[in-house]
Parts: structure tokens; sequence; C-alpha cells
């Protein structure tokens, strides 16, 4: 029977011992421990949720990133076009100009051309008769100075009519 | 560096007065002369006592002897329990205060007035005696003191710790500290309680969680004799009676309501539940009162049992059986005291949830 009653002396200790314990552990080990692995876990989740932002906010940036180099190699796409239409465009009109120039230079070419050879044949005509007046002229009266010759001639001539028409 | 200098100064001291104080109480001890009685050698060591007997040397028990403080008609009479020589039949009586007292199966008995020995009845109760309010620092009070005086070390090094630290990083003491009291917080607290409510809670369920884990491993150390403070209803009875004064205190409209008119039942159950409701209240600290004393106590008269069968039989040859055998109990042991201070606390928690619970329907 002593053993399962309670003996006064000890219940009065056990409770002023307990509430001492728990006051001090309370104040001075309880507190400050629960308080620093509870601002530890809150730095945790904190740190935790800021990494999270900062993985958002790199995603987004990579998209940004994305987008941008996108719309950049667009922008060289057509640039690029233009610049090739536009050098196309040069170079067509260059060479219609060109063309046009080099018809029109060969038209006067040949326009000039016409002219100075109806110009040399007018002037080479008139020459050739000038000179041919001249010749014959000469030859006629070269010719009608020797009597001699002029028989022989003549003689020659009537002789080669027998034999041609022989 | 002072701090530690002082200490192991204070624990040097403390040890050279216990070994002191143990020569100086040396007397001869008869146990020789008697036969061996396991019973009472078990209920010896399980109970309380108002010395401290470490071991015999020489025939002499080597004991520290702890101050004895009553109070009786004539106001308040300490002396200390070597004034007894060992004597524990009552027969060696201490004149102190104009009071005559007498120990009798470690119980302080005043004799009464005009007595000058103490007259036994058939069954062996004193007829002419009585018992003073027994305010003796006992063995297990003794007990109790060390095992708080380690508690604060163990806590105050771990808090300081976490104050000197810039980062919170929990290393040395508090590395072993910090894993149980997040135990209690996440797997006793939060669960029973609630979310909401625990922070109330976790001092009072920390402290007695370690009060009682380190109360039942000191009553595992052989040397200390067994003090078995956790295995004593007194200590127990205090403990649940504190959780009762908690619940009760912090119960709300809805606990109240769950206790004297059960809600959601017909009229007559509520009559008949309001009853068993009300015996249930009272029941819930009993229980954890006797569970723990009952738990620790069984344990320690089983060890010693065991041992005792070496001398029940007067042959070394059951020696390591005995031996085998109680080592296989103590290790079991070492794991129902962490289990037992693990159910006082759940089961507390479990209560200051029940009396703190929202109605939800």
């Amino acid at each position: 029977m002593d053993l399962i009653t309670p003996e006064f002396g000890l219940v009065f200790w056990t409770a002023i011992t307990f509430l001492c314990l728990l006051f001090i552990l309370r104040k001075f080990a309880w507190k400050p421990i629960l308080g620093a692995v509870e601002e530890r876990e809150s730095g945790i989740k904190n740190a935790l949720a800021s990494a999270e932002e900062a993985r958002k906010e790199m995603e987004n940036l990579t998209a940004d990133n994305e987008r941008i180099l996108k719309e950049a190699r667009a922008e060289r796409e057509t640039l690029l076009k233009e610049a090739r239409d536009i050098k196309n465009k040069m170079i067509e009109d260059a060479k219609g100009e060109a063309q046009e120039q080099a018809n029109k230079l060969i038209q006067q070419a040949q326009a000039a051309i016409e002219s100075e050879k109806k110009a040399a044949m007018a002037e080479l005509k008139n020459h050739v008769a000038g000179l041919s007046l001249e010749i014959a002229e000469k030859v006629v009266r070269n010719e009608l100075s020797n009597k001699d010759k002029q028989l022989e001639l003549v003689k020659t001539m009537l002789g080669e009519k027998s034999l041609t028409e022989a | 560096m002072t701090l530690n200098t002082f200490k192991s100064i204070l624990f040097s001291a403390l040890f050279l007065a216990i070994s002191f104080v143990g020569h100086a109480t040396e007397d001869s001890d008869n146990k020789d002369s008697k036969e061996f009685n396991a019973k009472e050698m078990i209920l010896h060591h399980v109970k309380d006592a108002h010395g401290f007997h470490l071991w015999d040397w020489n025939g002499h028990a080597v004991s520290l002897s702890l101050p004895i403080i009553l109070w009786t008609d004539n106001g308040l009479t300490t002396f200390s329990s070597s004034k007894f020589h060992h004597d524990d039949s009552g027969k060696t009586i201490v004149e102190k205060n104009g009071g005559k007292f007498v120990k009798l199966h470690e119980k302080i008995y005043q004799l009464d007035e005009g007595a000058s020995s103490v007259n036994f009845d058939e069954e062996h109760h004193p007829t002419n005696a009585h018992r003073p309010l027994n305010f003796s620092i006992t063995r297990n009070v003794f007990m109790m003191w060390v095992s708080v005086i380690v508690l604060l070390l163990i806590f105050f090094t771990a808090a300081r710790h976490y104050k000197k630290s810039e980062d919170n990083v929990p290393t040395g003491i508090a590395g072993f500290v910090e894993p149980l009291v997040i135990f209690v917080r996440d797997e006793i607290g939060k669960p029973m309680i609630g979310e909401h409510k625990y922070k109330r809670y976790m001092p009072y369920l920390l402290t007695i969680f370690f009060f009682i884990w380190i109360n039942n491993i000191f009553g595992l150390i052989p040397i200390l004799n067994g003090a078995n403070l956790s295995g004593n209803i007194a200590f127990t009875c205090t403990l649940a009676l504190f959780t009762f004064i908690i619940t009760t205190f912090s119960g709300n409209k809805n606990y109240w309501k769950h206790i004297f008119w059960m809600p959601g039942v017909p009229v007559p159950m509520k009559i008949f539940l309001m009853p068993i409701e009300i015996i249930g209240m009272f029941v819930k600290p009993i229980s954890l009162m006797i569970r723990l004393f009952a738990n620790i106590t069984a344990g320690h008269v089983i060890i010693l049992a065991l041992m005792s069968l070496i001398f029940v039989f007067k042959s070394v040859a059951i020696a390591p059986v005995s031996i085998a055998f109680s080592l296989f109990i103590t290790v079991i042991e070492i794991i129902v005291t962490a289990i037992q201070a693990y159910i006082f606390t759940i089961l507390s928690a479990l209560y200051f949830g029940m009396a703190t619970e929202e109605e939800h329907h």
C-alpha cells in the first residue's frame, strides 16, 4: 500500500521543482531555442521563396532574350532582303540605263557613219568624176598627138576583129 | 572560460562533500545476520528513502545522509538523517525541538507525548506515534535536483549556443538537443494541439518531456541506488495534476459542452453521457499517473528480482543467467525511458488539444 500512496513531501518538492524548472527553462532555454529554430525555418522559407522568384525572373529574362533575339533575327532578315531588292533594282536600273545609253550611242554612231559615208561617197564620186575627166582628157590628148600609133591601133583592132569573128 | 572553471570547482566541491559525508556516516550494517528477503529488498529500492546508500565497505555502509525537515506542533524541525544511524525499525529515537522521532520503514514518526519507545500492533503499525508533515530532502528529491541541474546545464548551453551563433546552425550540444525539441514540437505539439494554439503549451510539453525522460534515465543508473523518482507515485501524481489543471483551465466552451451536454445525441443519451464524461475528466490524468508509475516501477522490480535470484538460490552459478536477463531488461528499460516520457507528453498534449478544440460541424 505504501507504494501507491503519494507521499506529501515528495508531491510538494516535485511541484515546486517542476514549476521552477518550467519557468526557468521557458525563459532561458525554450524561448531562445524555439525562437532560433523558427527564425531559421522562416529564413529557409524566405530563401526558398526568393530563389523561386529569382528562377522565375531568370525564366522571364531568358524568354525576353529569346524574343529579342528572334526579333533581331527577323529584322536582319528583312534588312537583308530589302538590301538585296535594292541591289537588284539598282543593277536592273543601271542595266536598263546603260542599254538605253548604248542604244542611243549606237544610233548616233550609225547616223554619223551614214552621213559620213554619204559625204565620203559624194566626195569620192566628185573626185572620181574629175579624175576620170582628167585622165580621159590626157588620154585623148595623148592619143590624138600620135598618128602612127593611131593607125597601128586601128590596124590591130581590125586584125583582132577578124580573128575574133572568124 | 571563467564559467567553466567555476563549474568544475562547483562539481568537485559537490563530490568531495558527498564522499566526506559518506565516510562520516559510516556505521555498522547488520544485514549479514538477516535472512535475505527479496520482497523487502526490492521494495526498499523502489521506494523513497531518507538516505543515499551508495555501497558497503568493510561491513560499513557508505552513504550520503540527507536533511530531514519536519513540520511538527512545535514548528519546523530539521536534523540529518545520519542521526538515525541507519536504523529503519523505529528503535533509534532522535530528540529534537521537543519532539521524539523514529524512522520506521523510511517513514518518520513522532512519538506521542509521554512515550519513550514505539509500541506496535499485530500488523506492525505503531500505536503510540503519529506522522508529522514531512518535507525531507529524500533520495528522490535529491536526485530530482541533480536532474534539474543536468537539464539546466544541457539546455542553457544549447540556448547560449544559439545566442552566440549568427547563422543559428546547431552544433555541439545544440545539435543533439535541437532534433528532440523539434520532435516534441512537430510530432507532439503541432498534431495534437493544432497549428494555431500549440505555441502556448510548448514550454510545458518540452519541460515535462525532458524532465520525465532524464529522471527515467537516472532511475536506471545502478550506483545512484536506483533513485526511483519517476517510478514514485507522488512524482507522477504531481505531473498528472499539472496536466489536469492546465487541461481544465484551458477548456473552452466546446470542451465543457462535450462534457455536460454532449451535442448531436438525444437528450436521454446526453444525461447518460454526462457522468461518464465527468469521470473521464479525472480518469485521464489518473491514467497518466498510473501508467508512468507502473511502467517504471515494474522495470525496476523485474531487474531487482532477477538480481535477487542470485541471493535466493545462494549460488554464483545463477549469476550469468541473472545478469543476462537483467541486462536484456535494462536495455528494454532504456527504450522505455524515452517511450514513457513520450507517451506522457503526447497524452498531455492530446488532452490540451481536446480542451481547446473549436466547434466544427
